[in-house]
């Protein structure tokens, strides 16, 4: 049976572009179908924005690669309009264990603050999570919403002009030309949009390799994340293990920096391994071996003109906390509604500026989190091994040390403290929603929260009246009362200890200003505040 | 809260002799091993970031090395 990623799902079709007479200018170039891509796409053309996407390949990812959608990016691809595809067939989990040598030595949960309507994280291979948000593609196009994927489409050059993109295409049939106001560059960690801009990429590079085995096996292991720790079957090194659909098993183990990676990649030395790990009679087939090596890096800018990067072609950072695919769906939520408002003369070009500000960011604290994590688990000297060991050996008897074992940290979102974005913040209301926060889903009678919010700005009022009708400039403010008995974690989380409050929603689901009363001028100066027309 | 630095400890040279006891015997990595531990027992007793933060700067300082 050939596999969903062996099959082409977007084959190449001559474009009516490569016949065209004059050279033919597109609003917005996507370049790349991978999961940002897919995101950037649906994102625009659900707004109504004309969208061509180009790549190289026809398929979805070969192999499984990124496999676990935090919260965050379940709650955008639900905006998105495929969130329950995703969950449907993800498998759930929140419990994690850590073994040190032969012992479990504590296990935790991911999520214990109920009441969200998507889970902690869900593990689905990257091949699902792209097919999932092309057929969600062909129901938009299906829909007549403008978006135009052109598989076997590689961009070949790319010329920056203060007013517009210059685009050369191979094909199988030759190569063309095209011309893009926008183009948003979702290429990859390779991205050869940013080689041939010759724009840096810059970081700390981490000598270290790790072997991939997914597997596929009939096995009774719960779906819970296993990270060791220093295992006998594989010493002096780390391994995880991790359920997807299908009864694939993620099995990741850490070689160390000289190995020959030809030869590791061998199925007669990739088995033994992992009979050593599963026992000797597991019964096992292996479905995709990679090893890789990571940097921890990012560009200095991610927009660059009319030439915006998103996710790893901006930025990479170590798998540990699932931060890759993760962060650039965080991008290109940031981006779209941006875009549109730029596009459409609403809000003036230096808004796309906070996208570089806001994302740029959001990078700085996943390189963080992700460099700490692989600090952990690899640790580079003798005494941060030594530490490292006795966190390990403390955690097993003391709770205090627990929260000291990094072996990659929930990937939750940023708050972009300090943007230029946000407006007034009421310091009664609860901290953890202040202005630059994504919104925290709670559940309402009738549905869930974060399915009310998103795609326009909106004033969400608990406890407060607030007029219909706001608008400034053409962007209009949709009203939206919400009272607080609706559930106690509503009125936890959006209130605290307040008896009411008005909140300024982006488009993207976070918080762009708040008060605990209503004021129409404060609001639309936020609302100019948060469109950059301050 | 700052470091304390003035003396602290009472019976001194009872308490740094059961220091010494600890690593009695042991090897340099059971000994490395031990100190880390207890490093992080203490600092997490400690608890306030300003403190720890300022003890280990004094430890870096206080150094001829």
């Amino acid at each position: 049976m050939s596999k969903i990623f062996e099959t082409p799902l977007y084959p190449y079709q001559r474009s009516r572009d490569q016949d065209a007479l004059h050279l033919v200018r597109h609003p917005v170039v996507i370049i790349g179908a991978g999961p940002i891509g897919l995101g950037a796409a649906i994102d625009l053309a659900q707004h109504g924005v004309p969208v061509v996407v180009v790549d190289d390949n026809d398929k979805v990812s070969f192999g499984s690669r990124a496999i676990c959608f935090a919260k965050r990016a379940l709650e955008i691809t639900d905006r998105l309009g495929c969130g329950d595809a995703l969950v449907d067939k993800g498998v759930l989990w929140d419990t994690g264990k850590v073994f040190f040598d032969t012992r479990e030595i504590f296990n935790f949960d991911l999520m214990p603050d109920k009441g969200h309507h998507r889970p902690a994280f869900i593990n689905l291979q990257q091949y699902y999570f792209e097919e999932y948000l092309l057929s969600r593609l062909r129901e938009l196009q299906a829909e007549g919403k403008p978006i135009d994927l052109r598989g076997k489409n590689k961009v070949s050059a790319i010329g920056k002009h203060d007013d517009h993109v210059t685009l050369e295409i191979d094909t199988p049939e030759g190569p063309y030309n095209i011309d893009a106001d926008w183009v948003i560059a979702c290429d990859g960690a390779n991205s050869p949009t940013r080689r041939m801009l010759g724009l840096d990429f810059i970081g700390r590079v981490f000598e270290d390799n790790f072997l991939i085995a997914d597997t596929i096996m009939e096995a009774d292991f719960p779906s819970e994340r296993w990270f060791w720790f220093d295992p006998p079957f594989n010493r002096g090194q780390s391994a995880l293990l991790h359920k997807q659909p299908d009864n694939v098993w993620r099995i990741d183990l850490q070689l160390g920096w000289d190995v020959d990676k030809e030869k590791e990649m061998k199925p007669e030395n990739v088995i033994p391994r992992l009979k050593a790990m599963l026992g000797e009679d597991a019964k096992f087939e292996l479905e995709w071996v990679s090893i890789y090596t990571f940097q921890c890096r990012r560009m200095e800018a991610f927009r660059h003109g009319r030439v915006l990067f998103a996710g790893d072609a901006a930025h990479q950072v170590s798998p540990f906390g699932a931060r890759g695919a993760n962060s650039g769906l965080q991008d290109t939520d940031n981006l779209a509604w941006k875009l549109q408002l730029v596009m459409a003369g609403l809000a003036p070009d230096s808004l796309l500026d906070t996208y570089n500000q806001e994302r740029v960011y959001g990078a700085d604290e996943n390189i963080l989190n992700s460099s700490r994590s692989t600090d952990f688990i690899t640790p580079k000297s003798d005494t941060s091994r030594i530490f490292r060991d006795a966190v390990l050996d403390l955690a097993e008897v003391y709770p205090f040390a627990r929260p000291l074992v990094n072996s990659g940290r929930l990937s939750v979102p940023c708050t972009y403290d300090g943007s230029t974005l946000n407006g007034p913040d009421a310091v009664e209301l609860p901290v953890n929603l202040r202005p630059g926060s994504t919104a925290l889903d709670a559940p309402l009678k009738a549905s869930w929260l974060l399915e009310r919010l998103g795609d326009k700005f909106q004033l969400l009022a608990i406890g407060v009246d607030i007029p219909d009708g706001l608008e400034d400039g053409g962007i209009a403010i949709e009203s939206l009362r919400i009272d607080a008995s609706e559930s106690p974690e509503f009125a936890r989380r959006y209130l605290g200890g307040a008896r009411q409050a008005v909140y300024l929603m982006r488009p993207d689901q976070h918080v762009a200003a708040r008060w605990t009363s209503f004021d129409k001028d404060a609001v639309i100066a936020a609302l100019r505040t948060a469109t950059g027309r301050g | 809260m700052t470091l304390n630095t003035t003396p602290n400890i009472a019976g001194a040279d009872d308490f740094y002799a059961e220091l010494l006891a600890l690593h009695e015997g042991r090897s340099k990595a059971e000994s490395d091993a031990i100190n880390a531990r207890l490093i992080l027992l203490l600092a997490n007793h400690i608890g306030d970031r300003l403190v720890l933060s300022d003890a280990m700067q004094k430890a870096v300082s206080a150094g001829r090395g």
